[in-house]
């Protein structure tokens, strides 16, 4: 019998967002980590037949995400990583029109341990977010994560400010218990 | 001036969210100062906030959720016809 079961009707609840999470540190594109999510869960879907439930559902999903990653930096010819290219004319000197080209160094770029340290982090809070139950978990994202306005959660979610809150602190409660155990600890 | 745990904590909560006022604030650090429980929370809380400030996570919005939601029932649909 196989240890972990496959039940696409929850993977948007349950993995969407650390699916997103993982994509959008690597491809600095919204719009295309969307698609790469969407595009990993069609080809999870295609797939399911051959799920043998030996690793986890998200296991499973996210090396296919990764698959994904790859062939889309396959496809742009892999311009990430180079360095931006800056041509300047250089008005000082004497000769006529020296144009200069300048290395500048890439905002985004972050050390391969960086990144490890953030995903392993982003991991553990998304691994903790998940067991919360639904609508604490809903909260505390719009709240915490997308850092909505207590006013517009409360239209959105159709609660009144003071359930907000009492849900936010629940949510506080178990989200930093979790992490004590898997972070922090 | 003197509040109570609970008060504390939601107090707390609201801080983590640049929501609660200076003189909230102030009546939490007097708290803090002799009551156990309200230091071992706000240190909690504090730690909690640091760790998701400096993973730099972020998230699909209710409607790219829902959006996603969508097109997944529907190609769900397809493979089982």
């Amino acid at each position: 019998m196989p240890k972990h079961l496959i039940n696409p009707n929850t993977w948007i609840d349950k993995y969407s967002d650390y699916l997103f999470n993982f994509t959008i540190s690597r491809v600095n594109d919204r719009e295309k980590a969307k698609d790469l999510v969407q595009d990993t869960f069609f080809a999870g879907l295609k797939s399911m037949k051959n799920f043998k439930g030996e690793a986890s559902e998200r296991t499973w999903l996210i090396s296919i995400l990764k698959r994904k990653i790859i062939d889309h930096y396959r496809k742009i010819n892999s311009i990430k990583g180079q360095a931006e290219i800056r041509v300047e004319f250089n008005s000082d000197e004497d000769d006529d029109g020296s144009w200069l080209e300048k290395r500048v160094a890439d905002p985004d770029y972050k050390t391969a341990e960086d990144n490890l340290v953030n995903d392993e982090l982003g991991e553990a809070i998304y691994m903790c977010l998940s067991k919360l139950p639904k609508k604490q978990a809903t909260v505390f994202r719009m709240k915490t994560i997308e850092g909505l306005e207590t006013e517009t959660i409360c239209n959105d979610l159709n609660i009144t400010p003071s359930n907000l809150w009492v849900i936010v602190h629940r949510a506080r409660i178990a989200m930093a218990e979790c992490m004590e155990k898997n972070w922090f600890k | 001036m003197f509040i109570s745990c609970d008060e504390a904590q939601h107090i707390c909560d609201k801080a983590q969210y640049n929501e609660a006022s200076s003189w909230e604030k102030f009546k939490l650090r007097l708290r803090y100062f002799w009551c156990r429980i309200t230091k071992k929370y706000v240190n909690q809380n504090i730690k909690l906030t640091q760790a998701i400030d400096a993973s730099k996570v972020t998230c699909l919005n209710t409607e790219e959720k829902q959006f996603l939601e969508q097109n997944l029932q529907q190609e769900l649909k397809k493979q089982q016809e």
